[in-house]
């Protein structure tokens, strides 16, 4: 007879890995399937775990886990197509133990991350992929694949931003392109001493650094840069439907970027190691499946799980936390032997309780707000203009800066716009 | 410096690819679209305009998802490539 499991996680990713993880702590019979060659094979991300989450997984993490470097400085830049404007926020603090993050490489961390999860008690198989779920009656008993039938109590889809799972499940329809991100990156190899000299980093430090600016040509998004060891992640994300509609390709675009002259200068004599893309599900709140039904639990991307701050964009602290919170609702369902979708629903309770569902509903107008082109193309060349005229001094008599803003201003935005814009920011944010 | 063409960026990841193709497109309907969304959706340059007609090369494909969902007509026939092939990514 086949082993019958408490819990079929569907891929190795942060989220399956943290529910995988949080199951065979608790003594559950938990099989977690990966399609890549390795957990983490298919993954990418442009990213910073946080280190205070990791550390309630793992005390300690950072001592044996493959993490980059641990973030201490946060850098936002406004570009045009000459000009950069920059803010920079570092803390003593971010470099104090458990730390407040770190940068990662996904496939590096990912493996690792789900060998702990087998030194746990699961069954990590990779090379697996699950095809198709197997039913009994309306509800869901375990999964096809690899030409098996595995049967399980409970399904906890973990398999991604294109959840094909989650479809089959009736719980969620094919995406639409306006609720996506595109998400392109390279991987840039440089030597370690360079790169510390460069981004002026002593030890273990890094940046994480946001961009927004004419680079997207309109285009809802941004740009990011953040220090690995001895290599830089860097990358644009930007939204799907608005690049078909433009007839634009998310490669230029990032290419467009890489030539800033404030950013060119960092990746001098880089190698390109990897070149990634991945989908991100930015609608928010709003567009959510449903994330539970008889015998099934969704979690991480697959749930749509994307907390969009107007900063940046998390989704692999949710795929974790929400990765813990359906375990917590399988562990519940096995005391009481009850796998309907009514017992999973103390799902809804622990994610709840953690940051993601509140998180979420904090941050839920701001994916709607972000859709504002101003943003991308009015903003950050009215302040890199408003900076210029402020620091030039070209031997003319300066006017007033009311009078310069008011001349950037024209035929670009109006004070009602801004008005506006600084009230939806106040709603937003 | 760094390759700037996708192909040339595509060339230094790691790939096992298969002998079945995973994604399919439905000439028909592809043949006769005028949108063509999926060329500038495509992060990988897997889809290509000739003359009439469109090509689709899964080779490179970095299984993003980006062409099913950006094809209104759902003529691309979408799946993963079977376990253990396509993109590995080394760093991620």
């Amino acid at each position: 007879m086949k082993q019958h499991f408490d819990a079929i996680v569907v891929g190795a990713g942060p989220a399956g890995c943290a529910c995988g993880l949080t199951l065979a702590k608790a003594g559950l019979s938990t099989l977690v399937v990966e399609r890549g060659k390795f957990a983490g094979a298919k993954n990418m991300w442009g990213g910073v775990y946080y280190g205070p989450l990791f550390h309630q997984l793992f005390p300690n993490f950072w001592e044996e886990a493959p993490v980059e470097r641990y973030i201490l400085h946060h850098k936002l830049s406004f570009l045009t197509a000459d000009a950069a404007l920059s803010a920079e926020f570092s803390s003593i603090k971010f470099g104090k133990k458990p730390y407040n993050s770190f940068s990662l490489l996904r496939a590096k961390f990912d493996r690792w991350f789900a060998d702990k999860v087998q030194q746990a008690g699961a069954i990590v198989a990779a090379g697996l992929q699950a095809d198709d779920l197997l039913w009994d009656g309306s509800r869901i008993v375990g999964i096809k694949a690899g030409g098996d039938e595995l049967p399980a109590s409970v399904v906890v889809a973990c398999d991604g931003v294109n959840s094909l799972l989650a479809e089959k499940a009736g719980l969620r329809k094919r995406p639409l392109p306006q609720d996506m991100k595109q998400g392109v990156k390279e991987v840039i190899q440089i030597p370690r001493q360079m790169l510390e000299q460069r981004f002026n980093l002593s030890g273990d430090e890094g940046v994480a650094w946001e961009f927004i600016g004419s680079f997207t040509k309109g285009i809802p998004g941004g740009a990011f840069l953040y220090t690995n060891k001895d290599s830089l992640s860097i990358g644009i994300v930007v939204q799907l439907s608005a690049l078909v509609k433009n007839k634009v390709e998310a490669n230029d675009l990032l290419e467009e970027f890489k030539m800033h002259p404030e950013v060119a200068r960092y990746l001098t004599e880089g190698e390109l190691a990897e070149y990634s893309a991945h989908l991100i599900p930015t609608s928010g709140r709003a567009k959510m499946p449903e994330f539970f039904a008889d015998g099934f639990l969704v979690a991480g991307d697959a749930a749509a799980f994307c907390l969009v701050t107007g900063l940046n964009l998390e989704g692999s602290n949710l795929a974790i936390a929400s990765g813990m919170a359906a375990a917590e609702a399988v562990i519940q369902a096995k005391k009481k032997e009850d796998f309907s979708k009514k017992s999973l629903s103390s799902y809804l309770h622990f994610l709840k309780q953690s940051f993601v569902l509140k998180d979420l509903e904090t941050f839920k107008k701001v994916p709607k707000f972000l859709e504002n082109p101003r943003i991308y193309n009015v903003y950050p060349g009215l302040a890199c203009d408003m900076a210029e005229k402020i620091f030039t001094n070209d031997g003319q008599p300066r006017k007033k800066i009311w009078k310069q803003l008011k001349r950037s201003m024209k035929g670009n935005v109006s004070l009602q716009q801004i008005a506006s814009d600084l009230y939806n920011i106040k709603r937003a944010l | 410096m760094n390759p700037k063409k996708i192909e040339d960026k595509l060339a230094v990841n790691k790939f096992d690819v298969d002998q079945e193709v995973h994604i399919r497109i439905k000439e028909d309907i592809c043949n006769q679209c005028k949108e063509l969304d999926c060329l500038y959706a495509c992060p990988a340059g897997c889809f290509t305009a000739v003359e009439d007609h469109i090509t689709f090369s899964f080779e490179g494909c970095l299984e993003c998802g980006s062409c099913r969902i950006v094809c209104e007509k759902e003529a691309i026939d979408w799946t993963l490539p079977r376990a253990g092939f396509g993109i590995c990514y080394i760093y991620g």
